[in-house]
C-alpha cells in the first residue's frame, strides 16, 4: 500500500473445472474496482488488483492466499467459489489476519472474523422458496435431488427439516444424490414418473445439470406443468443447459438479471459494456460484484485499512447501490438480503414472481434444522 | 414402494426402465467404440480421448451457429452435416497427434498414458481460450426435443432413440472395416506381429495412423451426439473418460465383442440398480462388483487368445 494506492487480491480460478462458474465473479469484481476507482477509490486511494488462479485446486488456492496476504499484503481479497476451497483458505486467512469476501450462497454452518460472505446462506435461500411453493402452488409432495457433495446434502437436510417439521401435511417422497459429473438420469426421471411428486427439487451442479434438464424434457416431463424448484440454476447454468430445456422450471435466490430497480438496470447495462453484449449475470456474479463495494464502505466507516477495524466495522454497514437492491452486513458476516423466486423463461432469464416483503436474517447455524 | 400402483403403472415403468438401460448402453457403446480401437487394437492409453469427444460437441455448436446465422433452411438437418464434420475434425486432429505424438512412443504404453494425458490438459486449456470457460449450449432443431408417446402411460425420449440407431449403425460399420475389409486384416495383421507384418510389404506406419484417425474420429461423433443428452464445456469430456475406460477395460482390450458385452452389462446392472437405489450408492455397488470381477479375470470378459 502506497500513499495513492491501495492493493486487493482476486482469487478465483480461470483454469480447471471451476472456471466455468468462475469466470463471472471474476468479471464482477474488475467491474466493481474499477467503478470504485472511477469514483475516486477508498479513503483517497486508488484501488491496484492482483489476481491469482487457484486453478480449481483447493492446495491451489491456500497456497495462493497466503502469497497474496504475506507477499502483496494486501488489505481483503475476493475470492473463492466452491465451499472446497474457502475451507482450505480460512485457516491461512485466520492465521495471517487477512479479509476474505466470498460470493457463492453456501451451505452455512461457518462463521469467521475474517470472511464476510456476501451471498445467502442455505436457510435463507431455501426456506422462502419452499414456503412460497406451499402456498402458491398447494405442494404437499416433494422429490429430492443433489449432486452428491456437502451443499445440496446439507441443503437437502435443511429443506427436508422444513418440509416435515413447518409445513403443513407435506412429505418427502424421494431423495436421491449423484456423483459429481454424472450424466445419465433416466433411471430417477422414471422414479419421478412413478412417485408423482408436487415438486421436484433439484440441487444439481455442473455437467450433470446440463444433462439433467435434457433428459428431463426429453422423456416428456413438461416443466409447465410439473413443478420443478432449483436453488443452483442461475442465468449463466441455463446458458449451458438451453432456454428451451428449462423453460418454466422456478428458481430460489436473491438476484435475478432481470430485476427491475434503479440500481440494476446501469448495474447489467456497465457490465454488458465492460464484458461483452452476449454475457449473463446470475446470482453469485452480482453476490461477488458486492464485495469490492461492501469492502469500500466498511473501510470507510472504519476509517482504516487495518483488518481489525475492518473486522469490527462491518456488521451494519449497508450498500444501498446493490443491483439485488439492498444489503446489511449481519453481526454473523452473513448478508440481510431478500430472497426471490424466478421462472425461467425460453430466452434464458428469469421471470421474478415472488419476492419476500422484507430483507432475510442469515442464520448460518439454523437450531432445529441440523 | 411399489405397493400403491395398479399392474397397468408398474407395467410401462419396467418399459421406461428397460429403454432407459438400452439409452445408457448405448451411450456407453458409442463412447467406447473409438477407444476400443485405439485402446484395443493398438495398446495406446488414449487419456485424451474425451478431448477428442468435446472437439466434436464444439464443432457441432459451431455447425448449429453458422447454419443457424447462414442457411436458417436446412437447420431441421444440420445435426448430420454435423457429426460428418465432426468426425473428419476429431479424425484429423488424431492423425497430426499420431505423428506428432503417439508414433514415438509404441512399445512404451505407460509412456503414451502420461503424454495423452498432458494432450488432454493442452486440449482443455486451448477449448477454454478458444470457446470461452462458460458451457455452451447447443440448439437442436425441433423434432428431436421431447418424448414419442407410444401408449398412454409409455413414451420414449427422441434422443434416446437418435443415440440407439446412431451406435448400431456405427458398431455395424466399424466391425465391417475391422473384419471384413481388407484395411481391417491389416491392422489385425499389424496389432498381432508388427515385424511380420511389415515383412509381408504392409505399411505399418500408414495402418497405425489411420487406426488412430478413425478412433479419434468416432470419439468426434460420440461427442456430437452427446450434445443431446450432456453439457459442452472445455473439461466435460472428463464426465466420461472414467467410464469409458471401464467398459474396454472391463470387455477385454482387445475385443469388440467384449466392449459391447460388457456396455451392456454394465449399464443394465447400473439402471436397475439406480431404480432402487440413490445413483450414489448404484455406481459404488457396480463399481465394486468390477473390481471383484477383474480380480478373477484379469483379461476382462473376453480375451484375444495369443501365444505369449
Amino acid at each position: 500500500m502506497t500513499d495513492t494506492e491501495v492493493t486487493v487480491g482476486i482469487l478465483h480460478s480461470v483454469t480447471g473445472t471451476m472456471a466455468i462458474s468462475e469466470t463471472g465473479s471474476v468479471e464482477a469484481e474488475k467491474l466493481a474496482i474499477e467503478q470504485i476507482n472511477a469514483t475516486g477509490g477508498v479513503l483517497g486511494r486508488k484501488i491496484k488488483f492482483i489476481q491469482e488462479d487457484g486453478a480449481s485446486d483447493w492446495p491451489t488456492f491456500a497456497e495462493k492466499a497466503k502469497k497474496l496476504l504475506v507477499n502483496d499484503k494486501c488489505a481483503a481479497v475476493m475470492g473463492c467459489w466452491t465451499s472446497a476451497s474457502r475451507k482450505a483458505v480460512l485457516p491461512v486467512f485466520e492465521q495471517y489476519n487477512g479479509m476474505l469476501y466470498y460470493p457463492t450462497f453456501y451451505e452455512g454452518l461457518e462463521q469467521s472474523k475474517n470472511v464476510i460472505y456476501t451471498g445467502q446462506e442455505a436457510t435463507q435461500q431455501i426456506i422462502a422458496g419452499l414456503d412460497w411453493v406451499n402456498k402458491t402452488k398447494g405442494a404437499k409432495t416433494f422429490y429430492l435431488l443433489g449432486s452428491d457433495y456437502i451443499w445440496p446434502r446439507t441443503s437437502n437436510k435443511i429443506a427436508r427439516k422444513h418440509i416435515e417439521g413447518h409445513l403443513k401435511e407435506s412429505k418427502v417422497v424421494g431423495e436421491e444424490y449423484f456423483p459429481l459429473g454424472s450424466t445419465q438420469f433416466n433411471s430417477v426421471i422414471n422414479k419421478i414418473k412413478l412417485t408423482k411428486p408436487d415438486v421436484i427439487y433439484a440441487i444439481i451442479v455442473g455437467g450433470s445439470n446440463v444433462a439433467f434438464y435434457k433428459q428431463l424434457k426429453a422423456a416428456g416431463i413438461d416443466l409447465s406443468k410439473q413443478t420443478l424448484l432449483t436453488i443452483s440454476v442461475t442465468e449463466d447454468e441455463i446458458d449451458g443447459i438451453g432456454g428451451e430445456n428449462i423453460a418454466g422450471a422456478f428458481a430460489c435466490m436473491k438476484y435475478f438479471q432481470s430485476l427491475d430497480n434503479a440500481n440494476n438496470k446501469p448495474f447489467v447495462s456497465e457490465f454488458k459494456k465492460m464484458w461483452g453484449e452476449k454475457t449473463v449475470i446470475g446470482d453469485v456474479t452480482q453476490a461477488a460484484y458486492l464485495g469490492p463495494w461492501l469492502w469500500k464502505l466498511t473501510v470507510e466507516k472504519a476509517g482504516s485499512f487495518d483488518i481489525d477495524k475492518v473486522a469490527a466495522a462491518s456488521p451494519g454497514v449497508e450498500f444501498k447501490g446493490a443491483p439485488e437492491g439492498y444489503v446489511r452486513i449481519h453481526e454473523n458476516h452473513h448478508l440481510w438480503s431478500k430472497t426471490r423466486v424466478g421462472k425461467a423463461k425460453l430466452d434464458g432469464q428469469y421471470e421474478m414472481v415472488y419476492e419476500t416483503a422484507d430483507l432475510v436474517e442469515p442464520d448460518p447455524f439454523p437450531k432445529g434444522y441440523q | 414402494m411399489l405397493g400403491d400402483y395398479s399392474i397397468g403403472d408398474l407395467g410401462s415403468i419396467l418399459a421406461m426402465q428397460g429403454f432407459a438401460g438400452l439409452i445408457l448402453f448405448s451411450v456407453y457403446v458409442l463412447m467406447a467404440l473409438g477407444l476400443a480401437i485405439i485402446f484395443g487394437q493398438m495398446g495406446v492409453i488414449n487419456m485424451a480421448h474425451g478431448e477428442f469427444m468435446i472437439l466434436g460437441a464444439y464443432v457441432t455448436w459451431m455447425t448449429a451457429s453458422l447454419v443457424e446465422a447462414y442457411l436458417p433452411s436446412i437447420f431441421s438437418g444440420y445435426f448430420f452435416l454435423a457429426m460428418v464434420l465432426a468426425f473428419i475434425a476429431s479424425g484429423s486432429l488424431g492423425m497430426l497427434v499420431e505423428w506428432a505424438l503417439i508414433r514415438h512412443l509404441y512399445r512404451r504404453p505407460l509412456d503414451t498414458l502420461l503424454a495423452t494425458w498432458g494432450l488432454s490438459l493442452i486440449l482443455q486449456q486451448a477449448y477454454r481460450s478458444v470457446f470461452g470457460a462458460r458451457e455452451v449450449g447447443v440448439e437442436l432443431p425441433q423434432w428431436m426435443l421431447g418424448s414419442k408417446q407410444i401408449t398412454d402411460t409409455i413414451e420414449v425420449p427422441i434422443n434416446g432413440i437418435f443415440v440407439m440407431c446412431l451406435t448400431v449403425l456405427i458398431t455395424c460399420a466399424v466391425a465391417y472395416i475391422m473384419y471384413m475389409s481388407r484395411w481391417g486384416r491389416q491392422v489385425r495383421a499389424v496389432v498381432q506381429n508388427r515385424v511380420m507384418a511389415g515383412a509381408v510389404g504392409i505399411n505399418t506406419e500408414k495402418v497405425d495412423r489411420y487406426t488412430f484417425g478413425l478412433g479419434c474420429g468416432i470419439a468426434g461423433i460420440a461427442g456430437s451426439a452427446f450434445t443431446m443428452i450432456g453439457s459442452t464445456g472445455p473439461t466435460a469430456g472428463q464426465l466420461y473418460i472414467v467410464d469409458t475406460f471401464l467398459v474396454v477395460v472391463f470387455g477385454g482390450a482387445a475385443s469388440l465383442i467384449g466392449t459391447i458385452a460388457s456396455a451392456f452389462t454394465i449399464s443394465q446392472a447400473q439402471s436397475t440398480m439406480e431404480f432402487f437405489m440413490s445413483g450414489s450408492m448404484a455406481k459404488v455397488l457396480t463399481l465394486l462388483a468390477i473390481v471383484a470381477i477383474l480380480m478373477m479375470r484379469p483379461q476382462g470378459l473376453f480375451a484375444l487368445k495369443v501365444r505369449k
